[in-house]
């Protein structure tokens, strides 16, 4: 067990800059999850903690040791790629024996090892099978088990998931999920997918262009984005932007308007949208935090919609709607009795607006 | 596929198959019926009369006998063995190891080592063979099966380095990166999992150094000159010709048995020798 | 659990030197290259550096010789037999690849067709490419001898000829005799790898254009040939370099005779630095193929770069 501190980390493959000044402090035992588009540096990173790729500048601590130039053998990890990995000529047994072997483990001890994660695992029938003969998902648990039988430091995830079909994806996030509750192990993890980001972490890693755009618990990073790019990447559908104008209401507050909407700031964020006063800025909601408005909405968070596509989900029913220039999305009870082509009155969750700088995309 | 009627099946795909067939193994039938039938049925002018060359009723092992009693054929088969064998597995351990380092690791001047390799493949025996024959002898080589074992691989290597590239490109990398976290160094990673996945491609580069090294001509021919230091290949060609007087007998026998090996070998691994062989081409 | 985990983490720490030394991929590629490097360096870079140092004196067996310059060359201008000997290598290559690229190419897209004993036909078809060269061609010796010739017994008994062919007897029926051996031993290799070319074009293409209206013919021409020119180009310039530098078929068939006339490069360096000792100047004669392979070389690499980059 141990924790792994990254800091002022960096990778260059020649010219090319693709992992840039991260620091980070994964803490022990936690499942700490990167997420983010591909190209933007995650992997790397994770392969840089492996000591797969090389450290062009910064450090990697795991524990208390600075393993920037310590090969693979020797840092005490285990890691489960895209594509499992498994070792086709050996049997599923021995592929989980391997690196207790390499590491020169007593037999009994290899066996019992094995035994257990098979157990663990549920694998234990085909523990004489080669990797070929089993299907995606058990060669998917093999793999994990053959990170788990040397209980290493620290477990490294290079998106496991990916190749596993949408039904089987859910299932072994559930078990990935109790394996480390089980287990406590600290866990680093690297996904494209925002819901395994959000199910699966304790905390999560955003990251962009080779940059860290926030770190934190899943639901905070929900709910309190620290830029545009966050907001976007999390939650699906994805969060909805307009661009407006920020005005000084003769009333008092300020008023965001555009050629579709006219709103007033909510008073929480008065304060800080007060310096953009006579000039744009991008607002976002989610597609949850809009309704169809009634007699109980202020008229000032309300806004006209024109509605192009409804999708119905049965959980829910998904509004694609124009207001003004911009396309919105609301995420409305199923039943709605709404029809293609209709001019709808929407209402805001004036708590859940969020307001970020055009040029910085930074929160505000 | 569409399919025509029968007879312009015949006449554009069978027809055609069975004369390339024929042309091309019309030779081996006759170095076989040449080598069991007797010197009395052997030499008949051309244009003799009442004469059927292609077939004999009095098959006779004599030619064979004289050969393996006559000659020293069997001390040549033993020579070829051992230096086809030897130097196949030094070109396989080489072009492996190289191979893999080609395919595989980063190092400075990668690009440059592997084009220069690949150049040497190309270069024929032909271009170099008197100068060669030269350093065999400041190296107090000469006559001695070491002149080839160690003269064989520089056609070999290149071309089993070329072959295991690309073999080895096509294994995914997760797999030894995977074995280096497990606890292996690189290179038990290249020798416990690489290694063994590779083993179709590393009998394919073997296989086909084999024949190409029981095939060499001109550096047995140069290098080594007691009757019984020679390679097969060189044995027949010189020590079975008396002046300007061929003995066809044990000269198609020499060839029957000469080619017995590598026909063998070919056999049991034609699959894999095909592989190595447009492996070569594709590259 | 923990225990376990300190053992192999302190275990760790205690590498030796010379392993963490092939930790770096740096040193572990010198190592495994240094043995191919070594005897390529040896017995190709080295003797090629000395040919040209022979080629440039005038040592002879068992005399080391001085430099002379260019004079080996010069002599070689004004030789007649040189000068065959050139004239015959181009032909002998440029007739054999084209009839080899020819009949490969139609025996390879026979063999792609479905039909039955397909894999023994393809296993038997290759032999004349995986004999020794040497030992079949002396089935051919004996096949055009002049007195003995089975061929110019059956075209006797099918009535075409009344006097003998003299296969390797007449100077230019010689030349062709040795490139209708080399044909035989070509076809087989030509066949074979385009046939692995073919297996790679997807019949789907050929279906859609079957459907699009295309002729047998046709399909052949804007579908299989292009898509096929890559393993062509590779194939071609592979054989070509060995269809040059030949030795063994002319060496076995004719030694170069008649009267010199069946002469290749390689053949006529034998006769001059191993027949008569003259070192220098038959690593000359070797050398001045270099000009030629270093040509095709470097379309070959180019080429290959080229289809690798795209």
């Amino acid at each position: 067990m141990a924790q792994v501190l990254i800091q002022s980390l960096n990778k260059k493959f020649d010219e090319v800059h693709v992992v840039k000044d991260v620091n980070l402090e994964i803490r022990d035992k936690e499942f700490m999850v990167f997420v983010g588009p591909s190209g933007c540096g995650k992997t790397t990173t994770l392969r840089m903690i492996a000591g797969l790729e090389s450290i062009t500048s910064g450090q990697v601590m795991i524990g208390d040791t600075v393993v920037n130039t310590l090969p693979p053998m020797d840092r005490d990890i285990a890691m489960v790629f895209q594509n499992y990995a498994l070792y086709p000529h050996m049997t599923v047994y021995d592929n989980m024996a391997f690196g207790l072997k390499m590491r020169k483990f007593a037999k009994d001890d290899i066996r019992r090892r094995v035994q257990d994660a098979a157990d663990i695992l549920d694998i234990r029938d085909y523990l004489h099978r080669k990797p070929r003969q089993l299907s995606g998902g058990q060669r998917q648990r093999v793999a994990l088990g053959r990170a788990i039988v040397r209980h290493p430091r620290v477990f490294l995830f290079d998106e496991p998931l990916s190749n596993l079909d949408a039904k089987l994806r859910v299932q072994m996030r559930i078990e990935l999920r109790k394996l480390h509750e089980r287990l406590g192990t600290t866990a680093v993890y690297v996904t494209h997918d925002q819901v395994e980001a959000m199910t699966l972490g304790d905390r999560v890693v955003v990251m962009r262009d080779g940059r860290v755009q926030q770190v934190g618990e899943p639901l905070e990073l929900y709910y309190q984005p620290a830029n545009r790019f966050v907001a976007g990447f999390l939650g699906s559908p994805a969060m909805n932007f307009a661009t407006v104008r920020i005005e000084a209401d003769p009333g008092g507050g300020f008023v965001a308007a555009n050629e579709g909407l006219r709103l007033t700031v909510p008073p929480r964020l008065t304060d800080r949208v007060g310096p953009y006063a006579g000039r744009e800025l991008t607002l976002g909601i989610r597609p949850e935090d809009l309704h169809i408005a009634d007699a109980s909405d202020p008229p000032d968070l309300v806004f006209d919609a024109v509605v192009e596509v409804i999708e119905r989900l049965g959980s829910e029913a998904l509004l694609v709607m124009r207001v003004g220039k911009d396309a919105m999305v609301a995420s409305v009870e199923p039943t709605v009795p709404a029809r293609m082509r209709d001019r709808l009155r929407i209402a805001i969750n004036p708590e859940r607006l969020h307001a970020f700088d055009m040029e910085t995309g930074a929160a505000v | 596929m569409i399919e025509g009627p029968l007879w312009r099946k015949w006449l554009f795909v069978n027809i055609p198959i069975i004369l390339f067939v024929f042309v091309l193994l019309f030779p081996f039938y006759w170095m076989i019926i040449t080598t069991v039938r007797p010197d009395s049925e052997l030499y008949r002018p051309w244009n003799a009369p009442n004469y059927n060359p292609f077939w004999t009723w009095r098959p006779t092992l004599e030619h064979i006998q004289y050969l393996l009693e006559e000659t020293l054929f069997s001390t040549w088969m033993l020579n070829t063995m051992l230096i086809a064998g030897i130097s196949t597995i030094i070109s396989v351990i080489c072009g492996v190891f190289a191979g893999y380092a080609l395919a595989r690791l980063n190092f400075p001047y990668a690009a440059g080592i592997g084009t220069g390799i690949f150049v040497t493949y190309l270069v024929p025996q032909t271009l170099l063979f008197i100068p060669l024959s030269d350093i065999i002898r400041n190296f107090s080589l000469g006559d001695t099966p070491w002149a080839l074992i160690l003269t064989y691989p520089t056609f070999l290597i290149p071309f089993c380095t070329w072959l295991m590239m690309g073999y080895f490109k096509a294994i995914p990398k997760e797999l030894e990166e995977c074995a280096r976290i497990d606890g292996a160094s690189r290179f038990k990673a290249m020798l416990y999992i690489i290694l063994p996945i590779a083993v179709p491609g590393i009998l394919s580069a073997g296989i086909f150094a084999f024949t190409l090294s029981w095939n060499e001509f001109i550096y047995a021919l140069v290098f080594l000159s007691s009757p019984e230091q020679k390679t097969v290949p060189v044995g027949v060609t010189s020590e079975l010709i008396r002046g300007d007087v061929f003995f066809w007998g044990p000269l198609m026998a020499g060839a029957l048995l000469g080619s017995i090996p590598v026909a063998l070998v070919y056999s049991f691994f034609v699959e894999h020798y095909v592989a190595g062989m447009t492996g070569s081409v594709k590259g | 659990m923990s225990s376990a985990t300190t053992e192999a983490g302190v275990g760790g720490i205690r590498r030796s030197r010379r392993r963490m030394l092939f930790e770096d991929e740096r040193w572990l590629a010198m190592a495994l290259l240094s043995p191919t490097i070594l005897l390529l360096g040896l017995f190709i870079a080295y003797p090629f550096v000395t040919g040209v140092m022979l080629s440039l004196s005038n040592a002879r067996v068992g005399v080391p010789g001085e430099f002379v310059g260019f004079a080996n060359f010069a002599r070689l201008w004004n030789d007649p037999i040189f000068a065959k000997a050139v004239g015959n290598t181009f032909i002998y290559t440029a007739v054999t690849t084209v009839f080899k690229l020819a009949l490969g190419l139609w025996l390879a897209v026979l063999l792609n067709r479905h039909f039955r004993g397909k894999a023994l036909v393809r296993a038997f078809i290759l032999l004349p490419f995986i004999i020794p060269t040497v030992l079949s061609t002396f089935a051919w010796k004996w096949m055009f001898d002049p007195t003995f010739s089975v061929l110019n017994w059956t075209f006797r008994t099918l009535g075409l000829i009344d006097t003998r062919i003299n296969w390797l007897g007449d100077p230019d029926l010689a030349m062709l005799s040795v490139m209708i051996v080399n044909i035989w031993r070509g076809v087989p290799f030509y066949a074979i790898s385009l046939l692995a070319g073919l297996q790679t074009i997807s019949p789907d293409l050929h279906e859609a254009a079957a459907i699009d209206g295309a002729r047998p013919w046709s399909r052949f021409w804007h579908i299989t040939w292009p898509l096929l020119l890559p393993v062509t180009m590779v194939v071609v310039l592979f054989s070509v370099i060995q269809t040059f530098a030949d030795f063994q078929l002319v060496y076995v068939l004719t030694a170069g005779g008649p009267a010199n006339a069946t002469h290749l490069f390689a053949t006529y360096a034998y006769q001059v630095a191993i027949g008569t000792g003259l070192l220098s100047e038959g690593a000359a004669i070797s050398l001045a193929m270099f000009p030629v392979l270093f040509l095709v070389v470097i379309i070959q690499l180019l080429y290959i770069r080229r289809v690798e980059t795209r």
